[in-house]
């Protein structure tokens, strides 16, 4: 497995290990509490605001880490130049993850329809950008493996 | 529309030109070397600059180092 492989393994773990830990946190500190809050929208807002931050600090703090101790254990610099090849994975997983965020966003709006709360829109709208995040990192680790 | 596989000859022509390295190449030609080696596993397609800039690099007409095969 080489540079490129493990940053997308790490970003995808870190992804998932952010987001359960903030979903735990958010429910034990707010929702464990009072239930009604599902149905606020200030909540939900200040939840969406908040995560974004999170994640993106979060994720710099955890490449920061994971370079050094791949320099330690490798005696390998991280690989940080970007190629002709690395731009056409990165725009076909792009491409890919707006696809399935486009459904969960159409998802979320058909939860409206059929007159479901709205915390269940939040919810699907939460689900599909973690969703089209992971599936992002797993088709680059595809094309960096598999080619095309 | 039929399929076409683009074969190249990029090891030999490494291995000739006094046993190159990939890295070697990646640096002459601006690329990373997992994307050289995509090229000589042919996992990977360049793009026609990358092509002309490998072809370049040892002195030879693009196609003296990629051939084109269509796929019945």
């Amino acid at each position: 497995m080489d540079n490129k492989e493990k940053q997308i393994v790490v970003t995808a773990i870190s992804l998932v290990v952010i987001f359960v830990c903030y979903s735990l946190y958010v429910y034990d500190k707010y929702i464990a509490e009072n239930f009604a809050i599902l149905n606020d929208f200030k909540f939900w807002g200040k939840a969406f605001l908040i995560l974004i931050p999170v994640t993106i600090v979060s994720q710099i703090i955890i490449h920061i880490v994971f370079a050094i101790i791949n320099k330690i254990v490798t005696n390998e610099d991280m690989e940080t130049k970007t190629d002709e090849r690395d731009k056409l994975i990165e725009l076909r997983a792009i491409r890919i993850s707006h696809w399935i965020f486009t459904i969960g966003f159409l998802l979320s709006m058909v939860t409206q329809v059929i007159g479901m709360a709205p915390y269940v829109m939040f919810l699907t709208l939460v689900s599909s950008g973690f969703i089209s995040g992971i599936v992002s990192e797993m088709v680059k680790l595809h094309f960096y493996r598999k080619g095309f | 529309m039929h399929k076409c596989n683009i074969n190249n000859n990029i090891r030999k022509l490494r291995f000739h030109a006094n046993e190159m390295t990939q890295q070697e190449l990646a640096d002459k030609t601006g690329v990373t070397r997992q994307t050289i080696v995509a090229i000589e596993n042919g996992k990977y397609f360049p793009t026609l600059e990358l092509a002309f800039r490998i072809s370049k690099v040892f002195n030879l007409p693009l196609e003296e180092v990629f051939s084109f095969e269509e796929i019945q």
